[in-house]
């Protein structure tokens, strides 16, 4: 157990760097994800035909390569290409911060996802809360902000929770390409402890904490975001 | 108060004085093959309360959601207040507005009452009224709830005012609704089928507020199924046949004298 402990020579301070890093990503990835989403969702249910088969093209892409796959495509292409065009354009080459790297690209990961849960959500709004708003002569960003968003969020929350799980979990990815969260966090106290059990077992636990955590705030959300609708139960 | 006081304001003298509010030109509307309004005309002077009757598939509503372009005129003129309605044709060759801003400013002084309601079911009643008031025509908060609250009372639901609409029946929903049309302070109501989602015995508590608003003299334009109703309220009653106005006059008239023959059948079948 003093294996665990947060002080040297105990591994837990380095356990908790790598969840807080992982934590970063998946925050930062799903806030992107849920920005693409929204922007994604709205092109594909109101842009024109070409916006619309790119956003096709985006979705089906993204959801059809494993997200390993995509990591390392984007990982390793993306630094390149960025670096490319760089120096094309007469800069130095940057190192591009493993942080600011994982988040884009499970963010874009997750913005194919959130695009399909956000136009679902949306279709689901009677229309005729948004035609009342367009009745009312409400400019399309008031409706998004005050209508629609709010209209959708209680058939969005569950597609969005699972798609928050997956985020925390797949931050666990990004070890392969060298970044300092959980998992890479906890290969290395085990390799260098050979305390394979202990370790992996703590790190499922922190894992399952976040879980946890997460499903009380994300009820709380879901309960506030259907203020307006009777429960379920009763409609028994 | 009885139909014979509200009368005067439909005198020939009163009406030619008061400005048109709404005045709709050779209105056609085809949704795809189907040529659903095929030339209406349609005028409502200030204080008036105009009637649109008709039979299922008569075009009625369509040109009532046409009036605040809801639905899109494939030609025809349309003015709000004298204002002409910017129409240009879009990629497709669809009409649509031309001007965004236009027809906003336009539709924020037109209160509509849809026929299933349509409040936002994410707000609570009051929340609902003085969502337009402060967000689109940018009264202060304060001054947008005290006059919500007057509203609310005057519907007789001031003490609904935190509820959220799913939690009260169809005939307080549609009466909220009918207050946050008010709230707008609107040039006109425009009001679609208001009754025809209602259980039966819900209608009269919304037609007795409908029917205090047309005799305090607010211009109306309603679309309804109910004969008996819009003889005692409305100054003027347009019958549609077939995306064409068949007869219209004043209601006496209409109802008392039809001369056209698919009119007498249509009073015949829904008397």
């Amino acid at each position: 157990m003093e294996l665990l402990s947060p002080v040297p020579p105990g591994w837990g301070y380095t356990l908790l760097v790598g969840l807080l890093h992982s934590l970063e990503i998946a925050i930062g990835a799903t806030c992107l994800g849920l920005l693409i989403g929204v922007a994604g969702a709205f092109g594909k249910l109101y842009g024109g035909p070409v916006t619309r088969d790119l956003l096709a093209v985006y979705t089906t892409v993204v959801r059809a390569v494993p997200e390993l796959v995509l990591i390392l495509l984007l990982y390793y292409a993306g630094t390149d290409l960025i670096n490319q065009v760089l120096a094309a354009m007469g800069y130095s080459r940057v190192d591009i911060s493993g942080l600011a790297a994982g988040i884009f690209v499970l963010g874009f990961v997750q913005g194919a996802y959130s695009t399909e849960v956000i136009r679902g959500a949306i279709l689901a709004i009677p229309q005729g809360q948004i035609e009342a708003a367009r009745a009312y002569g409400m400019p399309p960003g008031l409706m998004l902000r005050r209508i629609t968003l709010p209209a959708m969020l209680p058939f969005a929350i569950p597609g969005l929770a699972n798609l928050w799980l997956i985020a925390t979990k797949d931050t666990a990815l990004l070890a392969v390409v060298g970044f300092f969260e959980l998992t890479l966090a906890t290969r290395q106290a085990a390799g260098v402890t050979k305390a394979y059990l202990i370790f992996y077992l703590a790190a499922g636990v922190l894992y399952l904490a976040v879980t946890l955590f997460s499903n009380l705030i994300i009820g709380r959300v879901e309960a506030w975001s259907r203020r307006g609708m009777p429960s379920v139960k009763e409609a028994r | 108060m009885s139909v014979a006081d509200a009368a005067p304001v439909q005198s020939g003298k009163a009406q030619s004085a008061a400005a048109e509010a709404i005045h709709v030109e050779n209105l056609h509307k085809k949704f795809g093959q189907l040529h659903v309004l095929k030339g209406v005309s349609l005028s409502a002077r200030d204080g008036e309360v105009v009637a649109i009757i008709g039979g299922s598939g008569s075009g009625k509503s369509t040109l009532l959601r046409c009036i605040n372009c809801l639905e899109n005129p494939t030609s025809g003129i349309i003015r709000v207040n004298g204002e002409e309605i910017k129409l240009k044709a879009d990629s497709h060759g669809h009409t649509v507005p031309a001007d965004r801003r236009q027809i906003e400013r336009i539709r924020s002084r037109l209160g509509m009452v849809f026929q299933n309601f349509n409040l936002w079911s994410h707000m609570t009643l009051i929340e609902n009224v003085i969502e337009v008031p402060v967000h689109v025509l940018g009264v202060k908060r304060d001054e947008a709830i005290a006059q919500a609250e007057k509203l609310l009372a005057r519907v007789g639901l001031a003490e609904k005012r935190d509820v959220y609409p799913a939690f009260l029946s169809g005939g307080q929903q549609q009466r909220a609704a009918i207050a946050r049309a008010l709230a707008i302070n609107p040039r006109v109501m425009l009001f679609d089928e208001p009754t025809s989602a209602l259980d039966p015995e819900l209608v009269g508590e919304v037609l007795k507020v409908i029917g205090d608003l047309a005799r305090e003299g607010r211009t109306m334009v309603l679309v309804t199924h109910e004969m008996k109703f819009a003889r005692e309220v409305a100054t003027h009653v347009v019958y549609l046949y077939n995306g064409l106005v068949e007869e219209e006059g004043p209601p006496e008239q209409l109802f008392g004298a039809p001369k056209s023959e698919r009119l007498k059948q249509f009073l015949r079948n829904v008397g």
